[in-house]
């Protein structure tokens, strides 16, 4: 028997540290790169390893870490990543098949990025309810790196490949509280991979132009328009987390941690102040990580249990907000 | 209705607040920056140093100050300190 949330995270092997980043741009110093990032070390995927291998590796490490957790009684798999194996078939069919899950588990992708952790559990929660299915393996795994431009310094300071796998079960739904969500399609370009798919797909001119740089960004390109980020979240993170406490009828003071998605560590400052966060309650692990994008906040949330400053019985508020633009927000009682 | 700000209240008080006081809070807050350095009629580009992440700084900053949220069309719509300033106060 176990607590029915359980959750783990796998990060790849390559490091990359201030020091070697500021190599390779000699007009910055390592302090001005944590300075504008909030980052010390982001990780990196091999470019033959992509997101469903960082998803089964954290899955194989829960099961490792868990001994009473069981394959065979997995009937949900949701797989959480914008760096799928295909465009077709969807990812979780294929992490199905590298777990040896069983037949009559329903595997689906949620490719929800920066909220994505928060749609999962929502999703897991309303199936966990509904009696359709009983215990569910949630992945998120991202590669950003395979679409980061070389000389997009920022996207470099900021970002971390990384992958996290939770368990939940029937017990473990307990555990989630309600739940606020929320879309603006108009944010869609703010932060996006370009030459992606099937719109604007990749030519003979995308190739020729990056013939020279590594991967020759087949994967598409990643861009941000960081000053639409920052307004974007100014203006609705801190409506989530007053909605996320009406719709649980919780009170600010009520909330003993917050953890949001690790967006960087400028927002994360600038959120803190605006929502009027003391800082003893505001989980912040960044620095060793990076933004690993949809892994984020269960990143986080390990780490604050590991560190002993998420603890049982604690109410923990869970905001993810980014891409899309979405958004959502939830509150976990350990 | 639910607040989104717990009761916070912009920082200072706008109403007497001038551009040249508007320029030393700028000042202030890009590190690095000598307090005179900075005139309203200046760029605000071409302060030393001025990067992609200072655009993040002013945007943060003028909200936290007027409780004003810019974009970056609004920003990249003006040039001068004063010119942000103005717009800054026609948005209160």
């Amino acid at each position: 028997m176990n607590s029915g949330f359980l959750l783990t995270y796998y990060l790849p092997d390559n490091v990359v540290t201030n020091e070697e980043l500021a190599d390779q741009f000699p007009d910055v110093t390592p302090e001005q790169i944590f300075k504008q990032s909030g980052v010390r070390k982001r990780y990196l995927t091999n470019p033959d390893e992509i997101g469903s291998d960082l998803a089964c590796k954290a899955a194989k490490k829960l099961f490792l870490e868990n001994e009473s957790l069981v394959v065979e009684e997995i009937d949900l798999l949701i797989m959480c990543t914008l760096s799928p194996d295909f465009k077709a078939p969807s990812t979780s069919v294929f992490v199905h098949e590298q777990l040896g899950l069983r037949e009559d588990c329903l595997s689906i992708d949620v490719p929800m990025g920066c909220s994505g952790y928060i749609y999962g559990l929502s999703l897991i929660k309303a199936m966990i309810t509904a009696g359709l299915v009983k215990n569910a393996l949630f992945l998120l795994a991202e590669t950003s790196s395979h679409a980061t431009h070389s000389e997009d310094l920022y996207l470099r300071m900021i970002f971390s490949d990384g992958a996290s796998a939770t368990y939940i079960s029937k017990e473990g739904i307990d555990k989630i509280g309600d739940f606020v969500f929320g879309t603006d399609g108009k944010g869609a370009k703010s932060l996006f991979v370009d030459r992606s798919a099937t719109r604007n797909p990749v030519d003979q001119n995308w190739i020729t132009q990056y013939k020279d740089e590594p991967g020759n960004m087949l994967n598409g390109r990643m861009y941000m328009d960081g000053a639409e980020i920052v307004t974007f979240a100014i203006r609705r993170v801190p409506k989530l987390l007053a909605e996320t406490l009406e719709k649980n009828n919780l009170s600010f003071d009520d909330i003993d941690l917050f953890i949001f998605h690790q967006a960087s560590g400028f927002i994360l400052h600038v959120l803190r102040r605006k929502c009027k966060i003391p800082e003893d309650k505001f989980f912040v692990y960044l620095e060793e990580v990076g933004n690993t994008v949809s892994s984020s906040i269960p990143i986080a949330l390990k780490e604050a249990i590991v560190q002993g400053k998420a603890k049982k019985g604690m109410k923990i508020m869970l905001l993810g907000y980014g891409i899309g633009y979405t958004w959502g927000g939830t509150v976990i009682k350990l | 209705m639910v607040s989104d700000t717990h009761g916070e209240e912009p920082l200072l008080n706008y109403e007497v607040m001038t551009v040249v006081e508007f320029t030393r809070l700028l000042e202030k807050e890009f590190e690095d920056i000598e307090e005179g350095t900075l005139i309203p009629s200046m760029n605000y580009r071409e302060i030393p140093e001025f990067s992609s992440m200072h655009a993040l700084i002013l945007i943060a900053l003028i909200d936290s100050e007027f409780d004003v949220l810019l974009n970056g069309e609004d920003l990249r719509s003006v040039n001068t300190i004063e010119e942000l300033f103005n717009l800054v106060t026609e948005r209160l």
